[in-house]
């Protein structure tokens, strides 16, 4: 098999991405020109959309890009001509709206077409693609993370986007969007914060023993079965009675609708992946280990902290993980409630079928989600390479 | 007969295997032992096209093996090794019959050849069809491997350390069984090894291979008397060379006439076994027998002891 | 063992009954609804609702099943072997998209109704199935697949006859958690306008009633628990016969 990859020139991953590329560069719309949100836009393509012949070096770009990709096998070349690709797409579809908005107008609206959507999908995978190839350490996968994170802002500060619709959705409505940042943040961070602190003493009960966890870990799946829009309208109802009986509950915040309930959900959600993990983390240490430190002398709880808990670390980890970016996602449906966070964008756009005011939701809770995932990952081997 | 014919296999600029040519004549057992990283599992899989040389050719009865496709060739060439390799999904007679069933062969015919070859192994058939591998023992898998490496009723067996996860007791058993079938069915076998003694019991010939290259070829004896080089003599041992040799030569080729007392050797036995009774009997002399127990004469210590001797 | 199955059962007929006869469980439901409220949801038949949201889920899972397979498999033979390492960042990163941002961005590709629904879905449910698919191909031990290939078992026979079969528990494994999460998921679609129990949720939120939301929520619940039970039940079946085959 080796020999016969050296004389395959071709890259055929390469080649698919750059052949989905160079469809979409041509047959679809590069942006959507709209005079105002509601009515149809007129669509125009790579060349079309940007202001003089500035279309023609993009393209050329883009061309020599895809021709790279297919022909080098090297992961860093690959890596650098897929970010030069990402750029060029993201810059051209800055200037683009620049270009076709008049000046002073506020209704106008140009809205990324479904040939910037697939390019810069198909630069993002090659540059995943370029990632993956290196198999980078956790280091470096954080490395990479800030220096994307840090590209983004930059374009995003830099005014570059500013006449493209969903940052106008957003220059309309910053405030809002912060304040519901801070909102999914707090579900998010919240739920698992609560259910690190009770999942973990469980979950330490839970291995030792076998009764306890014969009757919690069912309980904890079957919650995991109710869909999340029921389990947080489920929980509205004894909440908001808790609120009426107790004014002392009201004035902490706890009512029948908002954060109170979907905070609950989020957290109940969360239980069964940290009370899992940290009971399998600990199942998993050898026994020979423990043996060992039972017979150096060392009291049940310095076995816990000392030795199990360390050597369990990297699964419990894994568990915070998926409740981390489970939550990031289920937080959205918490708008639902009036529980707040990136959803109410989402939902709001679904209301009125304004997609521009959907990606305002829904991009920011990907990019959190995958950053969380990311990091944790990272966290998690760099655990497993060095045990505490 | 298996022909290579200046063999190499290159990975990049590395020469794995790197000018090999070794013949194997029909119904012998060529041992190709070495240390890891000799390259002697390459140039076994290049027999079978598993690995597919650089240059050279490999001939089996005079035809080229690039001639063919490549699952016909190996349907034709038996193939043991090391953790057997048994499909868990199937049972015992399922995993000999994988073969005969690739050849199309009749139903009643390959049941026929699962029982032989069970029995053969001394795996009661009807014990042993319907088990599946993991309720094995591993002598038991590993037999079950080789029979199924048989199960066509192939020409040319290959053997990639097949005996190399067995305990001691199980191995000595599993070589003795693989010498009694080899001979009866007359199967042309090449097998790889790093054990020298594993090599000398079982090979009519051995080739010890270094560095991708064959360094020296010839019976146990030729080895043991005359090695080609240091790397032959440090492999082949040197503080019992003497003890191996004895142990590579039967008794019946120093039987001499006359009278002896006490229980007599067979003639297969080998001189190390002879010498060890002799010691034990405290006697100068012991009778020997053929395999039915007919007298053939006496093997004495003065003729052990010269055979000991280099040259 | 025999409890559990008796407590499955009981559950079926309960599951069964309520969906075909609602209005007997009205009072369990009224203590939950306020202001003469109705305590069952009668815009639909809670039965056709079950039947259409089950059927999008197994449109969709059947779907993600099959091209999730046929993926893992290609990813794993050497002419896809470019295609690895970015299948594996991919079902390492997939499932950090939430659903309902899926969702929402179908929409404007398909519009409302059950088609977004439909992709949401079939996305979301390849990831587990491929990621189980490849696992379960990589389990192979070499030993088997060098005898295979030794034996002279061609590369689609070792596909067959001895790949798959080995990595069917796995496989398998992964369909039946897609199809649990897809259950779930598939709720969300109703606030796209697919038909399926999330209506009667929806229609819960949004009057504020606890009694619609909880039978919809319970329904989909006690599906999912079933079908993940049938399905692990049959998973096992199948197992046990091809072990017992002789």
């Amino acid at each position: 098999m080796r020999d016969r990859d050296d004389q395959r020139r071709i890259d055929r991953l390469g080649a698919l991405l750059a052949g989905i590329g160079a469809l979409a560069a041509v047959l679809l719309p590069f942006v959507i020109a709209k005079p105002n949100r509601i009515v149809a836009g007129e669509p125009l393509g790579l060349v079309a959309a940007l202001p003089g012949a500035a279309g023609w070096p993009v393209a050329a770009v883009l061309l020599l890009a895809g021709v790279l990709t297919i022909l080098d096998r090297r992961p860093g070349v690959r890596l650098a001509v897929a970010g030069a690709a990402l750029a060029a797409v993201c810059l051209a579809v800055g200037v683009a709206a620049d270009g076709l908005t008049p000046e002073g107008d506020r209704y106008g609206r140009v809205s990324p077409g479904g040939a910037f959507w697939l390019l810069a999908a198909v630069s993002l995978l090659a540059a995943t693609d370029a990632l993956a190839r290196m198999s980078l350490r956790p280091a470096g996968r954080i490395g990479a993370l800030v220096i994307a994170a840090g590209a983004t802002a930059a374009l995003l500060a830099s005014g570059a986007w500013a006449d493209l619709s969903f940052m106008r959705e957003y220059a309309a409505r910053a405030d809002v969007f912060w304040r519901e940042a801070a909102r999914h943040g707090v579900l998010a961070v919240g739920s698992l914060a609560a259910a690190i602190a009770m999942g973990l003493p469980l979950g330490i009960l839970c291995h030792r023993s076998a009764r306890l966890r014969q009757a919690l870990m069912p309980t904890l799946t079957l919650i995991q079965t109710i869909p999340s829009m029921a389990l947080f309208g489920i929980l509205m109802a004894p909440l908001g009675a808790l609120a009426a009986a107790l004014p002392l509950a009201h004035d902490l915040g706890i009512r029948g609708i908002g954060l109170a309930p979907a905070l609950l959900a989020l957290f109940l959600y969360a239980l069964l992946p940290v009370v899992a993990n940290t009971a399998v983390g600990l199942a998993d240490v050898p026994a020979a280990v423990t043996d060992a430190g039972r017979g150096m002398g060392l009291t049940d709880r310095q076995l816990l902290t000392r030795v199990e808990l360390p050597l369990a670390f990297p699964v419990i980890l894994t568990g915070i993980r998926i409740v981390l970016v489970q939550n990031i996602g289920l937080a959205t449906v918490a708008a639902l409630i009036g529980g707040g966070g990136f959803g109410t964008f989402v939902f709001q756009g679904i209301g009125q079928t304004a997609m521009d005011l959907v990606l305002l939701g829904a991009v920011p809770t990907i990019a959190l989600a995958f950053a969380s995932a990311v990091i944790l990952d990272a966290a998690a081997e760099a655990a497993r390479r060095r045990p505490a | 007969m298996i022909e290579l014919d200046h063999v190499t296999k290159r990975y990049g600029d590395a020469a794995v295997v790197d000018d090999v040519s070794l013949t194997v004549e029909r119904g012998t057992i060529m041992v190709i032992v070495g240390t890891s990283g000799s390259g002697k599992s390459t140039l076994l899989r290049m027999i079978n096209r598993l690995v597919a040389p650089t240059k050279g050719r490999i001939l089996i009865d005079g035809r080229d093996t690039a001639g063919l496709p490549e699952h016909d060739l190996r349907r034709g060439i038996g193939y043991a090794i090391q953790g057997h390799g048994l499909f868990p999904h199937r049972t015992v007679a399922e995993n000999i019959a994988t073969v005969p069933r690739l050849l199309k062969w009749e139903k009643d015919r390959v049941d026929e050849r699962i029982d032989a070859l069970l029995a053969a192994f001394a795996l009661e058939p009807g014990l042993f069809r319907d088990k599946y591998p993991h309720q094995l023992s591993g002598g038991e898998q590993q037999r079950v491997g080789v029979a199924r490496a048989l199960a066509a009723d192939p020409a040319v067996l290959l053997m990639d350390e097949p005996f190399g996860a067995l305990d001691p007791i199980i191995r000595d058993k599993a070589q003795e069984d693989l010498l009694a079938v080899q001979r009866r069915l007359g199967t042309t076998v090449v097998l790889v090894t790093h054990d020298m003694d594993e090599a000398f019991r079982l090979g009519h010939r051995v080739a010890v291979m270094a560095d991708g290259r064959v360094r020296q070829v010839g019976t146990p004896a030729d080895l043991l008397t005359r090695p080609a080089d240091a790397f032959v003599s440090r492999l082949t041992g040197t503080n019992d060379r003497a003890l191996k040799l004895l142990s590579v030569r039967p008794v019946g080729s120093v039987v001499s006439p006359g009278p002896a007392d006490g229980p007599p050797l067979p003639e297969t036995a080998s001189l190390r076994d002879a010498l060890s009774a002799l010691l034990w009997s405290g006697a100068r002399a012991l009778p020997v027998a053929d395999a039915s127990g007919r007298p053939l004469g006496r093997v004495t210590l003065d003729a052990v002891l010269a055979s000991g001797r280099v040259g | 063992m025999r409890v559990a199955t008796a407590l499955r059962l009981a559950l079926v007929a309960l599951l069964a009954a309520f969906l075909a006869a609602p209005d007997w469980f009205e009072p369990v439901f009224a203590p939950l609804t306020e202001n003469g409220a109705p305590a069952i949801y009668r815009q639909a038949s809670l039965l056709q609702l079950t039947i259409a949201h089950l059927g999008t889920v197994a449109v969709a899972s059947l779907a993600a099943t099959v091209v999730a397979v046929g993926l893992g498999i290609f990813v794993s033979r050497p002419a896809g072997a470019d295609f690895l390492p970015l299948s594996r960042a991919i079902v390492n990163v997939g499932q950090t998209f939430p659903p309902v941002a899926v969702l929402a961005l179908a929409v404007p590709a398909v519009g409302f109704g059950t088609a977004p629904t439909l992709i949401a879905l079939f996305l979301y449910g390849l990831l587990p199935i491929f990621e189980n698919t490849l696992a379960g191909l990589r389990q192979v031990p070499a030993a088997v697949l060098d005898s295979a290939r030794g034996m002279g078992l061609t590369g689609r026979q070792r596909l067959v006859e001895v790949e798959l079969p080995l990595a069917l528990p796995v496989i398998l494994a992964g369909v039946r958690y897609s199809v649990v999460v897809s259950i779930g998921t598939a709720t969300i679609g109703s606030t796209v306008a697919a038909r399926g129990l999330g209506e009667v949720i929806i229609a819960g939120l949004t009057s504020g009633n606890t009694a619609f939301v909880l039978q919809g929520g319970l329904v989909v619940g006690v599906t999912a628990v079933l079908i993940h039970d049938g399905l692990l039940a049959a998973e096992r079946r199948a197992m046990a016969a091809r072990a017992s085959k002789a």
